[in-house]
């Protein structure tokens, strides 16, 4: 019984973590027909930049408490220094290419990115523990766990909620679906799509720079972070289906339970269950859970 | 029709590296046998590029192919050269004939996707097998040739010289293979596949034909990886590999058999120079060259063989 309320509660707080650095990724998919390499580098920066700014901040003597706010600060500034730049500096002439090019050139952005975070911060580990322990821990089931994971959580339901709401209920979002529906007539009726373009790819980097950010407390902030989160968000968007959002939360929710459950049970295939989950959802739903079988194109 | 030179060409490349081979200094025959490795990979790369496919789990078959050599070595104490790559092409092509019947169904994104799923799973599995020594992998004994054990400073030689010339015999097979109806088909999938049925022509045949061979060459390429290096483990199998694959693959371009194996050649170039220059930044290098070569060379190194030429 422990066990089992073990599994749930390691598989909420993993799904959290996993919805927040992978639906970033559906996004700009969904948006952008860019199936983004170079996220997981928006991940790690988005780390390194939390713990060093935090870490100077709370050095410099900040309420810890801020420390948070100081987390999401970090995030934005990434990706609103590099989101726009590499949009417009780079992607945006390739529109034209196969999906399949652009997505070796966002492979080419993260070697290249991997490279910039070790030019900036060096290849030493970070640390920022402060923010991890600040907020004490609570008791389920004899089970101790600190309140920062809630945090999680909570950052994971207000991102999905917050992309749900502008979809569906805000002006831009209505247009943004339009842009998704047909790129061609949204643009003849007046919608400046380069600027859906940049912001959508800025705000799912952002969505990945919070994740990295929120998680920088958590682990020792060291080169090669975001090369493993970039498969696992892969994983979790391909099996509810590219470019859902639905279906981003469903795979997060499917990967993270099986993921504690097979830690918890048979921790020998923890690390293929998940690749196993993708193949299977891959062969018998190809494009997903939350998608239909496009017709072929004569 | 212009006479066919591909086949000229190669054989002067390997009279080349068998003559002064013997001559060259140890730093430039490891690279040089490991950029025919991974160039192997790349040929089977190739020919599904040619179709539209690109494969982001070809590293599945690499490691495929190292394993079976290094298990072939501890098991049955074998250590023929030969036979170690024959073994590893074998294993991954039987295992792309089983994964086929479902890859065959995928296009675009999706069969990068799945082939990925495949090659990560593999890599897990291996990364929890203990007897196989888990993360740390285990070493491979060198190697013979023809059951003779060749005098140590000769040893890498001999491998060099068994590489290049199952490089040789691969890449003259494979010219030969795309120039046959099946081979031939290659353009038109990418281009329409429902023309291709109307024609008479299976696409889902022909693309599992090739996703065989493709596996089978990169079986070929980590057998040999897997005695060059004298160490197997998991990264083999992780998806950056297969990535360093691809790469290899788009910057050489698919004009020609040859292509590959010069991609290759310079990847192992670029990336030993930039590591030794500044061991910080030789992932931009890399990545920097990616860049470059897809926007001003969209069909690879060798479009510059073929300037003024219809491609």
């Amino acid at each position: 019984m422990q066990q089992l309320v073990a599994v749930v509660i390691d598989g909420i707080i993993y799904s959290a973590w996993l919805f927040v650095a992978a639906v970033g990724l559906t996004l700009i998919y969904g948006v952008m027909k860019i199936l983004n390499v170079a996220h997981g580098s928006f991940y790690a920066l988005g780390a390194y930049a939390a713990a060093s700014i935090a870490g100077a901040l709370l050095a410099g003597g900040m309420p810890p408490m801020l420390s948070y706010a100081v987390l999401l600060g970090a995030a934005l500034l990434v990706a609103i220094v590099l989101g726009p730049l590499i949009e417009r500096g780079i992607l945006r002439f390739m529109y034209a290419r196969d999906e399949v090019v652009i997505l070796l050139i966002t492979y080419a952005l993260f070697l290249i990115l991997e490279d910039v975070i070790k030019l900036i911060w060096g290849v030493d580990p970070y640390f920022i523990a402060e923010p991890y322990g600040l907020l004490g821990s609570f008791d389920v089931a004899d089970l101790t766990y600190p309140y920062y994971n809630l945090i999680l959580v909570g950052v994971a339901i207000a991102c999905g909620a917050g992309l749900a709401w502008t979809l569906t209920r805000t002006k831009t979002g209505k247009l943004l679906l339009a842009v998704i529906h047909d790129t061609e007539v949204s643009r003849a009726m007046g919608i400046n799509v380069g600027r859906f373009y940049m912001v959508t790819f800025t705000f799912g980097s952002l969505l990945a720079a919070i994740g990295g950010a929120f998680t920088a407390p958590t682990v020792s902030v060291v080169p090669g972070l975001g090369v493993e989160v970039i498969v696992l968000s892969f994983a979790v968007v391909v099996i509810g289906g590219l470019g859902s959002l639905p279906g981003a939360a469903l795979g997060a929710v499917i990967v993270g339970l099986v993921r504690s459950a097979t830690i918890h049970y048979l921790p020998q295939a923890e690390l293929f269950v998940i690749y196993l989950v993708m193949a299977m959802v891959l062969a018998f739903r190809p494009r997903g859970l939350f998608m239909l079988a496009e017709a072929r194109k004569i | 029709m212009r006479p066919d030179r591909t086949p000229w060409v190669l054989g002067a490349i390997l009279a080349v590296l068998l003559v002064v081979g013997p001559f060259a200094p140890l730093w430039v025959v490891f690279p040089v046998t490991i950029a025919i490795a991974k160039g192997l990979v790349a040929l089977g790369l190739m020919i599904l590029l040619r179709c539209g496919l690109v494969s982001f789990g070809q590293a599945l078959y690499y490691c495929i192919g190292a394993y079976t050599a290094g298990m072939l070595g501890r098991v049955f104490e074998l250590d023929g050269v030969f036979t170690l790559m024959l073994a590893g092409m074998a294993v991954a092509a039987a295992t792309a004939y089983v994964l086929g019947f479902l890859l065959a169904r995928y296009r675009g994104i999706f069969f990068g996707l799945l082939s990925l799923a495949f090659s990560m799973i593999f890599y897990g599995l291996l990364v929890k097998s203990e007897t196989l020594g888990s993360t740390d992998g285990f070493n491979v004994l060198p190697s013979t040739l023809f059951g003779i054990r060749p005098a140590d400073e000769w040893v890498r030689y001999a491998v060099l010289a068994a590489a290049s010339s199952v490089a040789f015999v691969a890449a003259l097979l494979v010219h030969r293979y795309l120039r046959t109806p099946l081979g031939s088909l290659a353009p038109a999938i990418k281009d329409n596949e429902i023309r291709v049925e109307y024609m008479g022509a299976s696409a889902r045949y022909a693309i599992h034909v090739k996703y065989v061979i493709a596996a089978a060459l990169a079986g070929l390429g980590g057998g040999l990886a897997a005695t060059t290096v004298g160490h197997i483990d998991p990264e083999m199998a992780y998806w950056t590999v297969s990535g360093e694959f691809v790469f290899i693959t788009i910057l050489a371009g698919t004009g020609n058999v040859i292509a590959p194996f010069l991609g290759a050649l310079i990847f192992e170039g670029i990336r030993n120079v930039a590591f030794a220059v500044s061991p910080n930044t030789w992932q931009m290098v890399l990545g920097g060259a990616l860049l470059a070569v897809i926007v001003f060379l969209p069909n690879g190194l060798w479009s510059l063989f073929r300037r003024g030429r219809a491609a």
